[in-house]
């Protein structure tokens, strides 16, 4: 299935002869290997789901948010190594306020996925840059900077982002869902899922009649989703955590009210328990 | 006067306000806090802008209102914008408070006055969380308290007065009003960068609610109007 890199894959600015960049490869797999992350568009807003696999059984429940509020009116769900994501997620709130305090209006949210996205892209291309020079780079990305470095060592002092992120916002133009994977690429979706059960999810994703759902429906049917491709054998136990944007919370980002979440859980057990029992 | 930049990067400082709002009069009362202000913006003397909306509720618990210069008042409000959307946006359960947006301010205020750089206002701060009612103020130079009622500028030597005799505990809403249209028509009849277009706002914690601005009823028909000049020696 995977094939071995063998000399280019030690550095992100390496080529492979048929073209891949192995280490932005390695770092899906990183996205691969985290919980289930789900974003769905209804016709009212978005809902972002997330399948917190709980690492210890002294862990607080409700600690170890996976979903950010990056600006009033907007998300993002984490997928992948922690850490990276804490990184994206900060960036994302200073772009989102940068935006507003010179523009004077929220950002709209196909602006920030492009920022977000030049942002993992961008700190795939270098082994070696301080914060500064990625400013200067990054706000004139229409021209190319050559940087030149001596590429006779191997140093590794950067790669890229381990983590996925889903994007969901609700602006002038109703509401929108992106998803940014690590090699810098962001697509608009009105489903996505990444993660370990990402398959089974996407499958169960299509079959939903999204542009009919409401929001308030949408939160049981990812519940649904996500207790239903959650592997019982192999990972234990798992905390839901569930967020949205929709008319309902007055276009606001939020988590979802704690009924409205406790509701989503039982419909979700339910409907699993009646698999079961098929 | 000699202006305070020092060299072409040196920002300039401000040495006096441009476009001014006159007091402002808030008063604790049985649920909440009651501001006034009116909706003047003076040039000079010239009342030049009669819509201003001197009063603001910031978050969910608090209220603001400036006198002074108005756009240090709107560059407060930016600042106070991003504080209130950065707690939103940890999306825990809680939010900040009048007693932490009022320390806030007091230290944008006392530090940029000790950069000789102030935003040029005194500011009134109200608001009730979890059933405390708080109401503080503070001015340009840092000086700040809280009190039962507080007021601002000219409102600190005219309203105050009334309101140490008349203010009481347990306030309802009706006398609350009333002793701050009291106060609000002293100001009219003796301030001159008074305009009678007054706003009244109230926070409690349910929120803030701002009532649509009226005009107060005033009275010059006294008798000593009808020949101002006599007693005064010398005049005509």
């Amino acid at each position: 299935m995977s094939s071995i890199g063998t000399g280019y894959d030690l550095s992100v600015t390496t080529f492979s002869p048929d073209g891949r960049v192995f280490q932005i490869e390695y770092a899906a797999k990183a996205v691969d290997n985290s919980g289930t992350v789900i974003g769905i568009k209804c016709k009212d807003g978005i809902v972002l789901g997330v399948e917190k696999l709980i690492a210890s059984k002294m862990m607080l429940p409700g600690s170890n948010r996976r979903i950010h509020s990056v600006h009033r009116h907007s998300g993002m769900a984490v997928a992948g190594l922690a850490a990276d994501g804490r990184q994206i997620v900060a960036r994302t709130k200073s772009e989102a306020t940068n935006y507003d305090s010179v523009y004077g209006e929220p950002i709209p949210v196909k602006e920030l996925a492009e920022r977000v996205a030049s942002y993992v892209h961008l700190c795939t291309l270098y082994w070696w840059l301080r914060f500064s020079e990625i400013d200067s780079h990054y706000h004139f990305k229409l021209y190319f900077f050559v940087f030149f470095t001596s590429i006779t060592y191997c140093w590794q002092f950067h790669r890229p982002f381990g983590c996925g992120v889903i994007l969901g916002g609700y602006d002038r133009d109703g509401p929108q869902l992106y998803m940014v994977e690590p090699s810098g690429v962001s697509y608009r979706y009105f489903g996505a899922a990444i993660g370990k059960g990402r398959q089974a999810a996407k499958t169960e994703i299509e079959k939903l009649k999204l542009t009919d759902m409401t929001c308030r429906q949408g939160v049981i049917e990812v519940a649904k989703i996500i207790y239903g491709v959650h592997d019982e054998a192999k990972d234990k136990d798992f905390e839901l955590e569930m967020s949205w944007v929709c008319d309902e919370s007055n276009r606001q980002h939020q988590k979802v009210p704690d009924e409205l979440l406790e509701e989503a859980k039982a419909a979700a057990k339910a409907a699993l328990e009646e698999m079961d029992a098929d | 006067m000699a202006s305070n930049s020092d060299s072409v990067s040196d920002t300039q400082r401000s040495l006096y306000p441009y476009v001014t709002g006159t007091s402002v009069v808030a008063l604790k009362y049985k649920n909440g806090i009651l501001m006034a202000a009116d909706m003047g913006g003076s040039y000079g003397s010239t009342l030049r802008y009669k819509s201003i909306d001197r009063l603001k509720p910031i978050g969910k618990h608090s209220l603001l209102g400036a006198s002074g210069e108005i756009s240090d008042f709107q560059e407060i409000l930016r600042y106070l914008d991003e504080l209130i959307l950065y707690d939103n946006m940890w999306d825990d359960g809680n939010s900040l408070g009048p007693k932490e947006v009022h320390n806030y301010l007091t230290r944008v205020m006392y530090n940029r006055r000790n950069k000789f750089n102030p935003l040029w206002n005194a500011l009134v701060l109200g608001g009730v969380k979890n059933g405390q009612k708080y109401l503080g103020m503070v001015n340009m130079i840092g000086i700040n308290f809280e009190d039962n009622h507080v007021a601002t500028g000219l409102g600190n030597h005219l309203a105050r007065p009334i309101l140490r005799d008349e203010w009481h505990e347990n306030l309802t809403f009706e006398e609350g009003v009333k002793l701050l249209e009291k106060c609000m028509r002293v100001l009219l009849y003796r301030d001159r960068s008074a305009v009678n277009k007054i706003q009244i706002s109230k926070i409690t914690e349910e929120g803030a609610t701002l009532f649509s601005p009226f005009s107060l009823k005033t009275c010059w028909e006294f008798s000593a109007f009808k020949n101002p000049t006599v007693g005064a020696e010398g005049s005509w």
